[in-house]
């Protein structure tokens, strides 16, 4: 009885972060019941992990920049630039490819500087900085690629990051060939892990008399996440195993989750989105902050064009179109705030699954391209419109 | 007195917590110029609201009856049409439109739907002839002076057929050429028949303009003065604003303040770049340590920019003049740099500048000082609870818990959030801007108790007040600013409301 009320209480107080993860169940369990089951074999997960996996990058920057209450329109083009820029390293060049990596990181963390200098030093606002970086990376894109067109990408340990699976144990392969073994152990040793910093992390609250989670609750908790890991590396074993693409997103949100909630830094940028004013009096540097996020935002745009020349094998004419637009979508999916201040980098992962398994399900119905982008959109606006009314609660 | 255009008759007015106007009773005699006056929060605001409609009918009790009809006004509109205007302070006109387009806009002279510019302009140049401002009606706002912009107000409402004509603080930011002017307009409308009701802090306008005046204190309606019967001088007016008891509100303290002196400002000028005009002008003061310093003055005149332009200076005025902290000369350019000297400023805004709402109690309150708790740059969160449940306890702070978000919590608790964050930077020297406003009277005592407490242990405060009673209940000594400067400097001996309103209104 009390476990059903404290579950109830629970879930009533942090209806906002559950919602999105609900949203997604709800997504995935009616796809699985459409296509009879084809959306959640493990080759349509390991697919769609994969698909997903430039545009989650995105959205963790993007998340970062809407909650200082900027946005970005430049991500698409710009990650289809440096995508072609990677290519051209490689291929025109002879460059390595331990030279291309960095070089293409460091010139996208250049291009969000820029784009922070006009915002946070010359205050123009980051719709018109960033729709000019828009049309401006469209047009290098083009000039690039104009004598040769599409660049086909030879080396193949560029294409495997977005194509390429983790290799397996080798002195196990002949236990159970069919299943991916190493995937389980690192399923596993992320749960233990997990389990193990969850209670320590209960344990030193608890020592100082804080409030902490009902028990019951607790273990319901740990249960939950533990089966999600557990099952989704289960799943993908069975499928060729962890992809280089879910190993870069994990760093990718192991890395922003622990910044923006652990660091100063992190502290700073949710400051900085609830009030600039006080944020400002309080002794924080907000044109210091916005340069940090918006170069972030460019890093984690060269790696998104990185992914996703990786996967085409090749730099298009058209990479990168729309992705802007897909990454501010998995943001506001995943909950950050209309007014800033608010937002998870988790939660826009969630978001970019929640838009990609739509797409994704869609497809298999063999439902067309226009009802696609009506469906989604529609997801879009509901998903603010749940982030608008729970917030007016005073929740 | 003649006929009356305007009674408003025991006129209540509540908000949460607070009685705003408390059986207020306000008479307009037909074409005089009648003057409101009152300290800040007297509720002079709040009844030119209710009576334009602002908090509309049923929001209020009492009765309000214009040209010896009852109204029930819902909105502003409908106060218009009756042939009510009121001007405020903060000029309504829109800067990138000509004259002629604020002068008609919201009721713009059409036909079917269409605008006749035309006529307009004809319309527009009748309206400025009678304000007597000679300028082309289709120069942009914007490159009017603030005089003219008034002036166009005033046609505006004129354009309107008003009645009566209100205005709110007209003065505050003319030049005395552009007061004169705009006296000989008011006097010249009154040949013509407009009554006009004038709200102004500037006591020697209301003597040299004024029919009669009523003045409000706390809410209530003190008394109504007629200028004919000489009941309007100068001292009669400001016993009437201040006159009430002090009450035993502010618990004693022991001087302590010594010689060191902890902060000293040499001739400080700031100007705003985008008005183009200076906000402060050789200001000179010095704070020692252990003292409370209040800094006395109106609304407007030049305290909170005075506060902001030395700490750290974030609304980037252009500033002449030297600090010295500690004998230290110091040049902030940023307010890190000035916490880093020991200074803490608690802002009289704890919404719009203060505190982030949307964030819990103990975000707010380690905010400025995160490093304290964040060794290797990593925030040590459990410290960061018990950090904030120590404020929590010291200030009594009521909350169920430190992960309660500040925007549930009422403005006394809220301001102690906000005193609680700059008292964990471990300051020397405190700047409290307006520290009681809009809390209850309980809380004022808790946190003179607390500011008591701070200067015991050395700390100095600067604290801004425009309550009289609490300047001189709690200030070891008093500079009174007026319009960006400093009028004057008492003792705590020799300071009485009587002087310091005399200083804050000499011009």
């Amino acid at each position: 009885m009390t476990f059903a009320k404290d579950l109830q209480k629970v879930l009533k107080e942090n209806i906002r972060e559950y919602g999105m993860f609900i949203a997604l169940f709800v997504i995935i369990a009616f796809f699985g019941f459409t296509t009879e089951g084809i959306f959640v074999s493990a080759r349509n997960i390991s697919n769609l992990l994969n698909q997903t996996g430039y545009i989650a990058v995105l959205g963790v920057g993007m998340t970062l920049v809407i909650v200082i209450r900027h946005i970005d329109l430049s991500v698409g083009f710009l990650a289809g630039f440096l995508g072609a820029v990677a290519a051209i390293a490689m291929e025109f060049w002879h460059l390595p490819i331990w030279v291309v990596i960095p070089l293409t990181l460091v010139l996208g963390a250049f291009a969000g500087a820029i784009t922070a200098f006009l915002v946070a030093k010359m205050n123009i606002p980051a719709f018109v900085a960033t729709l000019a970086g828009w049309l401006i990376y469209r047009g290098a894109i083009l000039v690039v690629t104009e004598s040769t067109g599409t660049i086909i990408i030879s080396s193949d340990a560029f294409n495997a990051i977005g194509n390429g699976f983790i290799p397996d144990l080798s002195f196990l392969a002949n236990f159970s060939p069919e299943t991916h073994k190493l995937t389980i152990l690192i399923g596993i040793i992320a749960t233990i892990l997990y389990v193990i910093s969850a209670v320590k992390d209960r344990k030193a609250k608890k020592s100082y008399d804080f409030e902490v989670l009902p028990r019951n609750i607790f273990l319901l908790q740990l249960v939950f996440v533990s089966a999600l890991f557990i099952g989704l590396t289960w799943l993908l074993s069975g499928y060729n195993g962890l992809s280089w693409t879910l190993v870069v997103v994990l760093v990718v949100v192991v890395l922003y989750h622990f910044v923006t909630n652990k660091t100063v830094l992190g502290r700073h940028i949710y400051a900085v989105g609830g009030n600039p004013d006080a944020a400002e009096l309080s002794g924080i540097n907000v044109s210091k902050i916005t340069y940090a996020v918006f170069t972030s935002m460019g890093a984690l745009t060269a790696l998104s064009g990185i992914l996703f020349a990786s996967r085409l094998q090749s730099a298009t004419t058209t990479a990168g179109t729309l992705f802007e637009l897909d990454a501010i979508a998995a943001a506001f999916v995943g909950g950050v705030s209309v007014s800033g201040g608010v937002g998870k980098v988790t939660g826009a992962i969630v978001g970019a699954l929640v838009m990609m398994s739509l797409t994704n399900g869609m497809n298999l119905m063999g439902i067309g391209i226009s009802f696609q982008y009506i469906v989604r959109g529609a997801v879009l606006v509901a998903a603010v419109i749940f982030d608008v009314a729970t917030r007016s609660q005073g929740k | 007195m003649a006929a009356p255009i305007l009674e408003m008759q025991s006129i209540t007015k509540e908000f949460p917590g607070v009685k705003a106007l408390d059986d207020v009773t306000f008479q307009v005699a037909k074409g005089e110029i009648h003057c409101l006056v009152g300290e800040n929060g007297a509720g002079k605001s709040t009844l030119m609201k209710v009576l334009s409609g602002v908090y509309p009918f049923g929001r209020y009790t009492g009765e309000i009856v214009f040209e010896g009809k009852v109204q029930e006004f819902g909105d502003i509109p409908a106060s218009e049409d009756a042939g009510i205007a009121i001007i405020y302070q903060e000029l309504a006109l829109i800067p990138d439109l000509t004259v002629y387009e604020n002068i008609f806009l919201g009721h713009e002279v059409q036909e079917k739907g269409l605008i006749n510019w035309n006529e307009t302009i004809k319309q527009a140049n009748i309206m400025l002839k009678k304000v007597g401002l000679d300028t082309n009606p289709a120069s942009k706002i914007k490159d009017l002076g603030v005089g003219q912009q008034q002036l166009v107000e005033i046609a505006k409402a004129l354009s309107k057929n008003v009645k009566l004509l209100i205005l709110d603080e007209p003065t505050s930011s003319l030049n005395e050429t552009d007061v004169d002017n705009l006296f000989v307009l008011l006097r010249e409308l009154k040949k013509q028949g407009v009554t006009c009701v004038l709200i102004t802090h500037k006591l020697k306008e209301v003597i040299e303009i004024s029919d009669s005046v009523t003045v409000l204190r706390d809410g209530q309606t003190i008394c109504t003065l007629d200028a004919k019967k000489g009941e309007v001088t100068e001292s009669a007016l400001v016993k009437h604003m201040v006159g009430r008891e002090i009450d035993n509100i502010y618990p004693p303290r022991e001087s302590k303040s010594s010689e060191e002196t902890m902060l000293e400002v040499k001739s400080w000028t700031a100007v705003d770049p985008m008005l183009g005009r200076a906000l402060l002008k050789d200001v000179n003061f010095t704070v020692k340590k252990g003292e409370i310093v209040g800094f006395a003055g109106l609304m407007g005149s030049g305290r909170t920019e005075l506060a902001k332009s030395i700490f750290g200076n974030p609304d980037n005025y252009q500033i002449k003049g030297e600090v010295f902290v500690k004998g230290e000369k110091k040049n902030f350019k940023h307010s890190q740099n000035a916490i880093e000297a020991g200074l803490a400023y608690v802002t009289e805004d704890r919404k719009g500048d203060g505190l982030i709402l949307i964030q819990d109690i103990k975000q707010n309150i380690t905010l400025a000082n995160l490093k304290e708790i964040s060794p290797k740059s990593i925030v040590d969160s459990n410290a960061e609870i018990k950090v904030a449940t120590q404020y929590k306890d010291s200030l009594s702070i009521k909350t169920p818990s430190v992960e309660q978000k500040a925007q549930n919590l009422s403005g006394g608790n809220q301001q102690k959030v906000s005193l609680a964050k700059w008292l964990f930077v471990k300051p020397d020297l405190l700047i409290l801007d307006e520290p009681t406003r809009g809390i209850d009277v309980g809380a004022k005592f808790e946190i003179y108790t607390i500011m008591n407490d701070l200067v015991q242990q050395g700390m100095s405060i600067i604290m801004i007040s425009s309550e009289l009673p609490e300047v001189l209940g709690m200030s070891d000594r008093v500079y009174v600013v007026a319009e960006g400067r400093i009028t004057g400097e008492l003792s705590i001996e020799e300071a009485t409301q009587e002087k310091i309103m005399h200083l804050a209104t000499a011009h």
